[in-house]
């Protein structure tokens, strides 16, 4: 099922005035943000289907660029996003795309300073709900409805284990988890989302354990 | 979990408890939370909502200018004149299109089930509740029901007009707040269906052509239709009238027509009013940009 919770449907609270290439938007944005775990210093936002159609009516410009500088859909400050970015030193560039997507409201984010890159594919399913279907060229499903945690890790046995084996000893439980790879003994990507937020101090720990490279979270 | 809607007639009707009620308990089991604070969190939600109605009988503008003040305009036309199709569906229109202005205009509003039909559901609500005179808890019940049934149509069909057109969004909202005033007027879980379906037959279609791809022009007034309609089925629903069509199939057929509906009537503002005369020069204006781009 899409949707679990009756916040899904009445709800969120958020600044008008859509909550598909708005409040949506703003998520997909802010999720990139968390998943690259600091403020980028340029982004890159492609546009397509109705997001490239009627971003500006929307809003859809200001709500990406709100959610990377971490705004929640109900922050004031969004209509203000562009402006704020500007000045904090980050260049933004908007690319309408003609190119047609599974999901009419798509939008593919490159963002980056000189420490490092991520690219995210995230569509907008209604109501406010947004959904990460690509990172980084590996596809996963993640439906933002959960608190999550995502591992980079080498393609490896023993890689899987040594993740889960230490979730387990702090007992968080996994709700589910997805794991792929864009070639065999390469680097691999393991999704794993959970009932509760978990601890940097465990993200830490996962970071440093057999295998394992880059650790990253999203928070509910 | 309940899937469809005859699930949850089922569930509340074999233990006696209402639509608000299975869907507090599915909620609290869920998110493991406490009643306690999936009943805050709704009631924060009602308070946005009222917040937002106030806010647009005050009288707002959008940035564009292409909407704002009818909210105003309606409620001073009930003070001097008794409306033909009554005080209460004009009450409601009233607050539904109070709700999207201050949508239109970037201000706060409580998605329900979207931002562009945010206004069906809160509209009624405030309207019902000069008549029926409900407790807090019975408004914020109020939004645990449209939730419900709300929920239903995200899993089942689709609450977005990018993906099913403006039946998805504004008919979705309008056939929630119908069930929502059964279940406060005191009519049964089965009754609440039969709303839910009533309304939904009649939006069936609705395509979803924003003029300059603002949600402004029709979201607007496709509200306040929506609301009204939600008030009529509701009645309907409370003489007894049943639909023919039984709501889950009603719900699966919204679902085909807006998997069969072309894109220009998906949000994307290349068709219906969007693409009119009036519409295009509308839209011109918006981006002072010049006619001859296309």
């Amino acid at each position: 099922m899409k949707y679990r919770s009756v916040f899904d449907i009445i709800g969120p609270v958020m600044i008008g005035p859509s909550s598909s290439h708005t409040a949506g938007a703003a998520r997909i944005g802010r999720a990139a943000r968390h998943l690259f775990g600091r403020e980028p210093k340029y982004a890159h936002v492609h546009l397509y289907g109705s997001f490239a159609k009627t971003y500006k009516g929307h809003g859809t410009d200001v709500a990406i660029i709100g959610g990377l500088l971490d705004y929640e859909t109900y922050d004031q400050r969004i209509a203000q996003a562009l402006e704020t970015a500007r000045s904090n030193g980050m260049k933004v560039r908007f690319h309408e795309e003609d190119a047609h997507t599974d999901h009419p409201n798509t939008a593919r984010l490159k963002i980056g300073d000189d420490d490092g890159e991520l690219e995210l594919v995230g569509i907008s399913i209604g109501g406010g709900k947004a959904e990460i279907t690509e990172l980084n060229g590996f596809e996963l499903h993640l439906s933002g409805s959960h608190p999550a945690i995502l591992l980079i890790h080498n393609d490896r046995y023993g890689a899987i284990a040594s993740a889960t084996a230490i979730l387990a000893k702090h007992q968080i439980n996994i709700g589910r988890m997805e794991v792929s790879r864009k070639a065999q003994g390469e680097q691999a990507l393991m999704v794993i989302e959970m009932d509760q937020n978990i601890d940097d101090s465990i993200l830490n720990e996962l970071e440093r354990a057999d295998h394992i490279t880059q650790v990253a979270k999203i928070s509910e | 979990m309940f899937r469809n809607v005859a699930e949850l007639v089922e569930l509340a009707e074999s233990q006696d408890i209402q639509i608000s009620e299975v869907m507090i308990r599915q909620e609290m089991e869920v998110k493991q939370m406490t009643r306690e604070q999936v009943y805050g969190q709704m009631e924060k939600n009602l308070d946005v909502m009222e917040k937002a109605i106030e806010d647009g009988l005050k009288g707002v503008k959008s940035h564009s200018g292409l909407t704002g003040g009818d909210a105003v305009l309606i409620q001073n036309y009930m003070k001097n004149h008794t409306p033909l199709s009554g005080n209460l569906v004009m009450d409601a229109v009233s607050k539904a299109v109070a709700t999207n202005e201050v949508n239109a205009a970037m201000g706060t509003i409580c998605a329900t089930p979207t931002a562009g039909s945010a206004g069906c559901v809160p509209g009624t609500l405030f309207a019902v509740k000069n008549q029926l005179n409900p407790t807090r808890d019975q408004m914020v019940r109020y939004l645990f029901t449209s939730g419900a049934f709300g929920f239903v149509v995200a899993n089942n069909a689709s609450i977005s007009g990018a993906a099913g057109g403006c039946q998805a969004e504004v008919g979705s909202a309008a056939g929630m707040a119908a069930a929502a005033i059964v279940e406060m007027a005191g009519g049964t879980p089965s009754q609440s269906a039969e709303a839910m379906a009533i309304t939904l037959k009649n939006m069936l279609g609705l395509i979803c052509d924003p003029v300059a791809g603002l949600v402004e022009v029709p979201c607007v007034k496709r509200n306040a239709m929506g609301a009204s309609n939600a008030v009529t089925a509701a009645d309907m629903a409370l003489a007894g009238v049943t639909s023919r069509i039984p709501c889950d199939e009603v719900i699966d057929a919204m679902y085909k027509v807006g998997q069969r509906m072309p894109s220009a009537f998906r949000e994307t503002a290349q068709g219906g009013l969007a693409a009119t005369p009036t519409g295009r020069e509308l839209e011109a204006k918006v981006y002072g940009i010049s006619l001859k781009k296309e």
